[in-house]
């Protein structure tokens, strides 16, 4: 392949893909694509197949068909660790932390450094980790709970620690599954607050309920239905396609 | 800051005092065939503090250590038959110079896997490498796979199983039933001597506080933390760039090399080795003798093999009916009401009663006050 016959360059191109679970096609035939620093916000009724298709991304599913495609790479053919060490952070809707460690030491497992067995027992905690681990401990509001146990937490605090882990990775594409469900309304305010500071220099997928929320972040809006696009474009466009009116927005 | 000290403060407490029992007061004042019985209780330490990091840490449950204790020791136990099958000794067979058992099978010469263990060097190479290698394949062929939780422990307890009924059926090569007995010497030194076992002993203990302290290391680095991280949320590990397959199979392997050690040393200090401490039933008693210590601390596994063994001990030499009945409703117990077993009882109940002691009368001397006894609560 010629680089310069290249029509352009994505970071992330989904192509064709399909995964069916007993012949029922959650994900059928779907494409799409996110370019750098772009943020993409996935909207659907339920059962749409929208944690589906980050389920695939991420290599939590394997695809039946088609092509994932990250800067070149085909993450298909990879495992789960090498998704993420090759730049794919996953946050999950429900606030997975380890509640038997302390903040610190949920960050400090995900800063991306001796990811292998022998560099885990030979990690050293110094200046560089437990610098990084302070600067995002205060970007998730965290910062005087460091030493607590994660059990401890609120459930918002529980998801700002889930994306303080995924900020420590440092990852080129951030996939977020309903990042401020079940927040409460200060928590929620926080947390958008908290996602437009992160989302800069990186491109973003995020699964979202919350129309306000979304309209405040998109660049752009794909909506699925029963595993297929219905419509793709703007917030704007999106929000005037009649398709989309008659199966998601207009409930 | 957390973790900046080897051993904190109620750790190092601990650890003197086990040193203090083992190193000091049991020498003194048990009889070499008393100290004798501690020496193979402290064996299945070993395995549990291998528990402690594979079962209580990592959330991997072996019913199978016997398999690696067994594998340890039959190690050992080759090594020991050979020197004592010299030719000089073993003249009135058929075939002189190879282990008896050999010779009432119809054997004649040494099989190939025995050849190795002439060599003193080699037979402590292969006491550690040889349960690690097994671990290592049964590990990668599990983990790789997914396979987890109770299909992990039912096929360890299958594994158990199965290598019980080869060394049995294998009676020419492994001893059968009887085991590998009548072992005299190590390395031309005669082990059967009182004076021996009270060396072997003393070499058993430094082992132990040796497995102490690598069990500890390795909790306290950030592997420690995965493990603890894995048992809790597997997917958050994996999405956090870890492949969870080979920290769980350096979890299992570990705790392989530690049983196998133990299972050294359990030749050394009983004499003999036999498929009845390789099966279903040693394996089980191995987890209920660490669920009973406390499979969240690596001392509280050394008490549980030392209380419960003791236990075992005095109970079967007065009720031998009832002493299984009595291991099986201890495990029942500590589940149900001590999910963290004596470790945990210690750390809820009785620590904080002495910190309070403790800290009332320092308050007292202090500041000249009448402290309240216990702080609200």
């Amino acid at each position: 392949m010629l680089v310069g016959h290249q029509p352009k360059e994505f970071l992330l191109a989904v192509s064709g893909l399909t995964v069916s679970f007993d012949g029922f096609k959650a994900v059928n035939d779907l494409s799409f694509y996110v370019e750098e620093n772009e943020i993409r916000v996935i909207i659907g009724p339920n059962g749409a197949g929208k944690t589906t298709v980050l389920d695939l991304i991420c290599g939590k599913t394997r695809a039946t068909s088609g092509s994932i495609q990250f800067r070149g790479q085909e993450l298909t053919r990879l495992r789960e660790n090498e998704i993420v060490q090759a730049g794919v952070g996953r946050k999950f809707q429900t606030p997975s932390v380890f509640e038997d460690l302390t903040v610190f030491e949920n960050l400090e497992i995900s800063f991306p450094r001796g990811r292998t067995v022998f560099g885990s027992l030979t990690f050293q905690r110094d200046d560089a980790v437990k610098q990084r681990v302070e600067e995002v401990a205060e970007m998730i509001f965290l910062k005087d709970r460091l030493n607590t146990y994660a059990d401890q937490l609120s459930h918002g605090q529980k998801q700002w620690l889930e994306i303080g882990m995924l900020l420590i990775q440092d990852p080129d594409l951030l996939m977020l599954d309903e990042p401020v469900a079940g927040m409460s309304v200060s928590e929620r305010a926080k947390t958008a607050e908290l996602l437009n500071r992160i989302i800069k220099d990186r491109s973003v997928l995020v699964i979202e309920h919350d129309m306000k929320f979304v309209e405040d972040i998109a660049h752009k809006v794909t909506v699925l239905h029963q595993g297929q696009i219905l419509s793709e474009g703007t917030m704007e466009h999106v929000k005037n396609d009649p398709k989309v009116i008659e199966v998601y927005l207009g409930h | 800051m957390i973790n900046s000290r080897f051993f904190n403060r109620s750790e190092l407490l601990g650890f003197l005092a086990l040193a203090v029992l083992l190193l000091l007061i049991l020498p003194l004042s048990l009889d070499i065939f008393r100290l004798n019985l501690v020496a193979k209780y402290l064996t299945y330490a070993f395995v549990g503090i291998g528990l402690v990091l594979c079962w209580g840490y990592g959330g991997i449950l072996s019913l199978g250590q016997g398999v690696f204790f067994g594998l340890g020791g039959y190690c050992m136990a080759m090594y020991l038959k050979l020197e004592a099958s010299s030719v000089a000794n073993t003249k009135i067979q058929s075939t002189p110079g190879i282990p008896d058992f050999m010779d009432w099978n119809q054997l004649t010469s040494l099989p190939f896997f025995w050849k190795p263990f002439h060599s003193f060097p080699v037979t402590l190479l292969a006491i550690l490498l040889v349960p690690a290698f097994f671990a290592l394949i049964i590990g990668a062929a599990m983990f790789k796979r997914r396979v987890g939780g109770v299909y992990f422990a039912i096929i360890t307890q299958a594994i158990a199983a199965i290598l019980t009924i080869l060394i049995v059926g294998q009676q020419g090569y492994t001893g059968g039933i009887n085991g590998i007995t009548d072992l005299r010497t190590l390395h031309g030194w005669d082990i059967r001597t009182d004076h021996a076992k009270f060396i072997l002993y003393f070499v058993e203990v430094v082992l132990l506080f040796g497995c102490i302290v690598a069990a500890q290391f390795i909790r306290l680095t950030k592997l420690g933390r995965i493990l603890v991280a894995m048992r809790e949320q597997e997917d958050r590990v994996r999405f956090s760039g870890y492949s969870v397959a080979n920290f769980k199979i350096f979890a299992f392997c570990a705790a392989a090399v530690f049983a196998a050690i133990g299972g050294a040393m359990f030749t050394l200090e009983v004499g003999f080795m036999s498929p009845s401490f390789v099966g279903i039933v040693p394996s089980i008693e191995m987890v209920i003798y660490t669920a009973v210590g406390g499979r969240m601390s690596i001392f509280g596994a050394v008490w549980g093999a030392l209380l419960v063994n003791f236990a075992k001990t005095s109970l079967s030499e007065s009720f031998p009916q009832l002493w299984l009945f009595g291991l099986g409703a201890l495990f029942i117990a500590v589940v149900l009401a001590f999910p963290n077993g004596l470790s945990g009882i210690w750390a809820d109940h009785i620590q904080p009663r002495i910190d309070r002691l403790l800290s009332s009368r320092k308050s007292k001397s202090a500041t000249g006050m009448i402290a309240d006894g216990a702080p609200a609560e």
